[in-house]
């Protein structure tokens, strides 16, 4: 335990070293502080239905930041130990792959749930300007960070996957942006191809991110996607784990 | 300390290292030649569990590098060839995070850290990132990691490379003094070096052993012997035939420096005829100007074990 802590520490620590964490918290910050304020002054001038915490977490302006803040984060935690040499220091120490790979992980959510916090503050600050609530009950905050976790674990672990396959940066990011931007859209897949089979419907919408999303802001902690995302997160990183061997094994 | 047996390691298509066999006794300062490619990377990077072997076993302290990898790398200080290090972390900082990463009790990682500090003779730079510090110092926060959990065992790969000679002076003074307490396996190609440091020598070439002793011994037994050097005023006499004449020389090749003529005769293993040499010179009554006698020395015997294909 004690091993994977330091290393998780280090890696955490690791995104504060670069440059990166700085500017991916300042333009997601920005992006989402303006998402908010366009979301407030629609709202102003057209009566909705939406609360504020469904209204924001609905738009382009949520979810491509939310997409392109994966690539970022994860590009760099295997392709970097590749390229720099560290990961002989690192495998040739007396830790587990598990470890490795767990701590890899685990230091980006870390990241991810930073990046991720100060998005609380805009709905307080509403209700402290306003007197009004942003969202109907408690819940809907809940169920739409919960969701956010559940979502976040998933396409890191497949950012964490794309990294562990190369050792460029760009080759990383470029893999898991296509990737997570698939399986974000898939659910769109039979409005575009027109298809009306119910079956196939209800298996896209199990799947779809941003079905997910509009039941989770209001507040329904539906568990079917919570077991999709636990259980992709599982495999993706046990495929992580493979690949970590491999790497090793064939270097 | 350290146990191969029959070691083998095999890349798609290419063998890196053949059956290897060879032991290393607690408290020895082994050092490890060869050419390039001769698999002396290959070995290490086994012995620290970086790469699996195809066959064969190796241990650390009785660990199976392989079955029990963990606690056969709790054992190693392991220095890879060009010193990868964390290039955004600060040297205190990162022998720090090594040393936790490496188990050593949280009361001791500061005096650890600390210690090696003082012996690389790191202090100066303890606060800078790694990143913008100089081969040599890098090279020396490789070792500190190495050395900061006290390992039983180092294996240094290269060790010395781009250094300058004053920063190789201290590594070889450093690593010196770890022997005794320690067991060192360093590999390097530099020859002078290993008859400074090390105790033992094994010489590697084209993964396999070719040769296993102390330097000293290693001169003594090879076969290529050293050569001699005469300078000699010898005016109309055939000299070269008269010295190849003389005991255990077996070929002599002349040159010419004014009056003097310049001989070098090769000579058979162990063969010194240095008082015939003198004796036929004083009955000719030539002007010996100089008479050297050039001891075979460690490259000779690296030349002779690792020439291609002998």
């Amino acid at each position: 335990m004690k091993t994977f802590l330091t290393l998780l520490g280090r890696e955490v620590k690791s995104f504060f070293y670069s440059p990166i964490a700085y500017v991916v918290l300042f333009y997601f910050l920005f992006l989402s502080g303006f998402n908010f304020y366009t979301q407030v002054s629609i709202m102003n001038g057209f009566p909705t239905e939406l609360t504020v915490v469904e209204a924001f977490f609905m738009p382009a302006l949520f979810w491509f930041p939310f997409i392109l803040s994966f690539p970022l984060i994860t590009m760099r935690v295997y392709s970097e130990e590749f390229r720099m040499g560290t990961f002989e220091t690192l495998t040739t120490a007396p830790v587990s792959d598990v470890q490795v790979v767990a701590s890899k992980f685990f230091g980006v959510l870390v990241f991810y749930i930073i990046l991720w916090a100060p998005t609380l503050i805009s709905f307080a600050l509403f209700q402290q300007v306003t007197g009004r609530l942003a969202a109907n009950a408690a819940g809907s905050y809940w169920g739409t960070y919960l969701l956010l976790l559940l979502m976040g674990c998933f396409y890191i672990s497949v950012g964490c996957l794309a990294s562990a396959l190369t050792k460029d940066q760009i080759n990383a990011a470029t893999i898991s942006f296509t990737s997570i931007t698939v399986l974000l859209f898939i659910g769109f897949l039979p409005d575009i191809m027109n298809v009306t089979a119910p079956a196939i419907k209800d298996l896209f919408s199990y799947i779809s991110a941003i079905q997910h999303m509009q039941d989770f802001s209001k507040g329904l902690i539906d568990t079917r996607p919570v077991v999709w995302y636990l259980s992709m997160t599982a495999l993706v990183s046990y495929l992580t784990l493979q690949v970590f061997q491999y790497r090793k094994w064939k270097a | 300390m350290i146990k191969v047996e029959n070691l083998t390691k095999r890349y798609a298509g290419i063998t890196a290292i053949n059956n290897l066999n060879f032991e290393v006794e607690k408290g020895e300062i082994v050092g490890f030649l060869g050419p390039n490619g001769a698999g002396k990377s290959t070995t290490m990077k086994i012995l620290t569990s970086y790469l699996p072997a195809t066959s064969g076993r190796a241990t650390i302290a009785g660990f199976d590098v392989f079955e029990q990898s963990i606690e056969a790398r709790r054992h190693i200080g392991y220095l890879p060839e060009n010193t990868p290090l964390y290039t955004d972390m600060r040297v205190g900082e990162y022998l720090r995070y090594r040393a936790n990463l490496k188990g050593v009790p949280g009361r001791k990682v500061k005096s650890n850290v600390g210690d090696v500090i003082e012996l690389t003779n790191l202090r100066e730079v303890e606060r800078k990132l790694i990143g913008a510090l100089s081969k040599g110092y890098r090279q020396r926060v490789g070792l500190a990691d190495a050395l900061v959990h006290d390992p039983a065992l180092l294996i240094l790969d290269e060790p010395t490379i781009g250094l300058d000679p004053n920063q190789i002076r201290q590594v070889r003074e450093l690593i010196r003094n770890l022997g005794g307490k320690r067991t060192v396996l360093i590999s390097t190609h530099i020859l002078p070096e290993v008859e400074i440091m090390c105790s033992r020598v094994i010489v590697i070439h084209k993964g396999k052993i070719r040769a296993s002793d102390t330097a000293e011994n290693l001169l003594r037994n090879q076969r290529t012997a050293g050569s001699m050097r005469i300078e000699a005023k010898v005016g109309a006499d055939n000299a070269a035939d008269d010295f190849l004449k003389l005991p255990g020389v077996k070929d002599v090749t002349t040159d010419q420096d004014g009056d003097y003529s310049i001989f070098q005769l090769k000579l058979e293993a162990n063969a010194d005829p240095s008082e015939e040499v003198m004796s036929l010179v004083s009955r000719r009554q030539w002007a010996l100007r100089e008479l050297t006698r050039r001891r075979p020395t460690l490259e000779d015997v690296f030349v002779e074990l690792t020439h291609s294909d002998s």
